[in-house]
């Protein structure tokens, strides 16, 4: 699960981080207010949407008055911002941050991630903060300092400062950079966090140590722990197709093909995508239906790719193993009664009582095309979808 | 012989009196050799009681010293899990198969660290299981899909595992033994500790390899391969068509950073002298042709 920069630094500020101060405003009127609160004489209009690249799409400003303020806010909040995270449709901005500017001396990156090879919490830290850390790794990997965690003792002072002087932090400021790297570690720790990053961590012209901005991400198998996390889901950041999907427990991510697939398990999900490119179509949807599938659910599964307009055409994939053949091939019938399937349907059955399942689909009556394999299976949906398209052009 | 476990192997069950621990314990015990295997079930609040004729324990200490039982699977719900295969390694069992599904990435953290230096084993979390076909299935797969040969299967999805094992059934391919690894970020056995297995077993003649995008495990697998491997090896890996940023499901099967891509991990696999396939209706017709 995400959440926006200002929830994220909200989060960061209880164990310690320090962060510029800032209020998130959903209108121009608040975003006027808090400017006034916050006091100063220049302040960052940052636009709350989740994904990066935020400032290259024009969607962060540093405003020199509060009339500047009130027309960076007027212009930001409603815009669709386009970034090289969103896609080219972009992402309409309804939350903003107006934070206090920051005297910036020197831009630096801290990012925590959970390293599968060492099974640690890691920290990574580079001099060169404000780029993308992907960059940094690629041209620079030598900037990159890495300290795997020891969950017993949690990032201990001396690996703080040690990392710290690595990434160019001045002395006087190395006992604040110590809590920040600190804080940041409990944070990720404590709330279960599968990443963070601070890009650009600062140093101001004061010496002090603050998160310019934060990304979190938290592990979602953990979030029964975290209610207040929970709380902090902004259900317009995701797709709705996402969303109702999670409702019936579905595991649906939408894709840009024609393509829909259904499937029993994450692998034989991927596999069928997979397939589907192999034979010269794209996928419309990755879709786990899961273990235990009923009929209702699949119906569910159904309803969900038919609402994607580009879907002309769909390919269930199942291998039977507890969850029988017969058990999906009715709830297949079921679903495309129900839905008055109008696009081709290939359905392949494999495993626990496939015959009886083919027998059950043949004498449904709907035109529904059995094949084989997987790879026959992908070969008849493509050959149905462009027959289809041939016809209609 | 087999890798991991066989006809010989006593088993008992964390999690047996809950949903699916007796669905899945019944349908265990009741495949091949499984009642002379499952002996036993742990739960705290029930010991001195019994799952149809398994007598349960109220830990897995007391399992194992009136049992003998060396292994145990788990599905206790995922909040509970880590602490279940803290148990099973204090208590010095041989081998933990961990079923449960969304065990929270810190819990699992904090218990491999509990692990080191440790002798037990762990596969999972998130996982299958493991079957030596007509002697013993520890986990949920299908045991009627499977029998004996001399084929191994190591996998990190469990249905993509039943569908190499379909594949090479509808060639006359039994397996020596299959073992699903899980797909969560932070678990136990990877695919070159199960390949440095199967290397050794002298009744496995060659080896299926399917992994999943992210993180670098098969690419480790493959480097390994290509330095120790006495036996053919093929591979395939599922998610060319997975966009970055997104959770395919499994935890650990997300491409970040540009990193874990499909494509990738079959260059180095490819590098590495393994056959792979980009078909995945040809991961059995590709090991046959290796034989």
């Amino acid at each position: 699960m995400n959440v926006h920069e200002y929830q994220g630094k909200e989060i960061l500020r209880k164990f310690g981080v320090a962060t510029p101060r800032g209020v998130p405003c959903f209108s121009v009127a608040e975003a006027d207010a808090a400017a006034r609160q916050l006091g100063g004489k220049v302040w960052v209009v940052k636009a709350q949407i989740h994904a990066g690249g935020r400032g290259k799409g024009g969607g962060v400003k540093v405003a020199k008055s509060l009339q500047e303020v009130h027309d960076f806010a007027t212009k930001i909040l409603g815009m669709t911002l386009v970034t090289h995270q969103t896609g080219p449709e972009g992402r309409l901005v309804r939350r903003l941050l107006v934070e206090e500017g920051a005297d910036i001396r020197k831009e630096l990156y801290a990012g925590m991630v959970v390293d599968r090879s060492t099974q640690r919490v890691t920290l990574m830290a580079s001099s060169e903060g404000g780029m993308e850390i992907e960059e940094v790794a690629a041209q620079h990997p030598e900037k990159i300092h890495k300290v795997a965690i020891d969950p017993e003792t949690g990032l201990t002072e001396r690996q703080a400062d040690e990392v710290a002087r690595k990434i160019g932090v001045p002395d006087a400021s190395i006992v604040q950079a110590r809590a920040f790297m600190q804080g940041l570690y409990r944070a990720f720790v404590e709330c279960d966090a599968s990443l963070a990053e601070i890009n650009p961590l600062i140093i101001t012209g004061r010496g002090d140590v603050l998160a310019l901005d934060a990304k979190l991400n938290f592990d979602s198998n953990a979030l029964f722990r975290h209610p207040d996390i929970v709380a902090m889901r902004d259900l317009d950041e995701e797709d709705p197709a996402e969303v109702e999907a999670s409702k019936y427990d579905l595991s649906y991510i939408s894709l840009g093909g024609n393509i829909g697939c259904l499937v029993n398990g994450a692998g034989l999900a991927m596999a069928t995508m997979d397939t589907i490119k192999l034979f010269g179509a794209e996928p419309a949807n990755f879709l786990d239906v899961g273990g235990g599938a009923t009929a209702q659910k699949v119906t569910e599964a159904f309803k969900l790719m038919l609402k994607n307009p580009a879907v002309k055409g769909i390919l269930v994939n199942i291998f039977g193993g507890i969850m029988r053949c017969d058990t999906i091939a009715e709830g297949v019938i079921a679903a495309a009664k129900e839905v008055k399937l109008n696009v081709p349907l290939v359905v392949r059955m494999k495993g626990t009582n496939e015959d009886l399942g083919r027998k059950a689909l043949a004498a449904s009556g709907l035109p529904i095309i059995s094949a084989d394999n997987m790879a026959d299976a992908a070969k008849k949906i493509v050959a149905a979808v462009n027959g289809r398209q041939g016809r209609s052009t | 012989m087999s890798i991991l476990i066989d006809r010989n192997t006593r088993v008992m069950t964390q999690g047996i009196t809950g949903k699916t621990g007796a669905f899945h314990t019944r349908l265990c015990r009741d495949y091949a050799d499984g009642k002379a295997c499952f002996v036993a079930g742990v739960n705290p609040s029930k010991a001195g009681e019994n799952f149809e004729g398994i007598p349960i324990y109220g830990t897995v200490r007391d399992a194992k010293q009136q049992t003998g039982a060396t292994v145990s699977v788990i599905y206790v719900p995922p909040p509970f899990a880590a602490s279940a295969i803290d148990e099973a390694v204090d208590a010095d069992l041989d081998l933990v198969i961990c079923i449960t599904e969304g065990v929270p990435v810190r819990d699992m953290i904090a218990t491999r660290n509990r692990m080191r230096g440790k002798k037990t084993i762990l596969v999972g979390p998130n996982c299958p299981g493991v079957i030596t076909p007509d002697e013993i299935k520890i986990g949920i797969m299908p045991g009627h899909i499977h029998k004996k040969g001399r084929i191994g299967v190591v996998s990190r999805s469990g249905t993509l595992t039943y569908e190499a094992v379909g594949q090479l059934m509808d060639l006359g391919l039994g397996q020596s033994t299959c073992v699903g690894i899980g797909g969560d970020p932070v678990n136990g056995l990877k695919h070159v500790d199960v390949m440095r297995l199967f290397n050794d077993d002298p009744d496995t003649d060659a080896v299926i390899m399917v992994g999943e995008i992210g993180g670098d495990d098969e690419e480790t697998c493959a480097r390994w391969i290509k330095a120790y491997m006495k036996k053919p090896v093929v591979g395939f890996i599922a998610g060319v068509t997975a966009p970055p940023g997104k959770r395919m499901g499994h935890a650990g099967a997300i491409i970040s950073g540009g990193k874990g891509t499909a494509t990738e991990k079959l260059a180095v696999m490819e590098e590495c002298g393994i056959k792979v396939t980009r078909n995945p209706a040809e991961m059995a017709t590709l090991l046959k042709s290796v034989l």
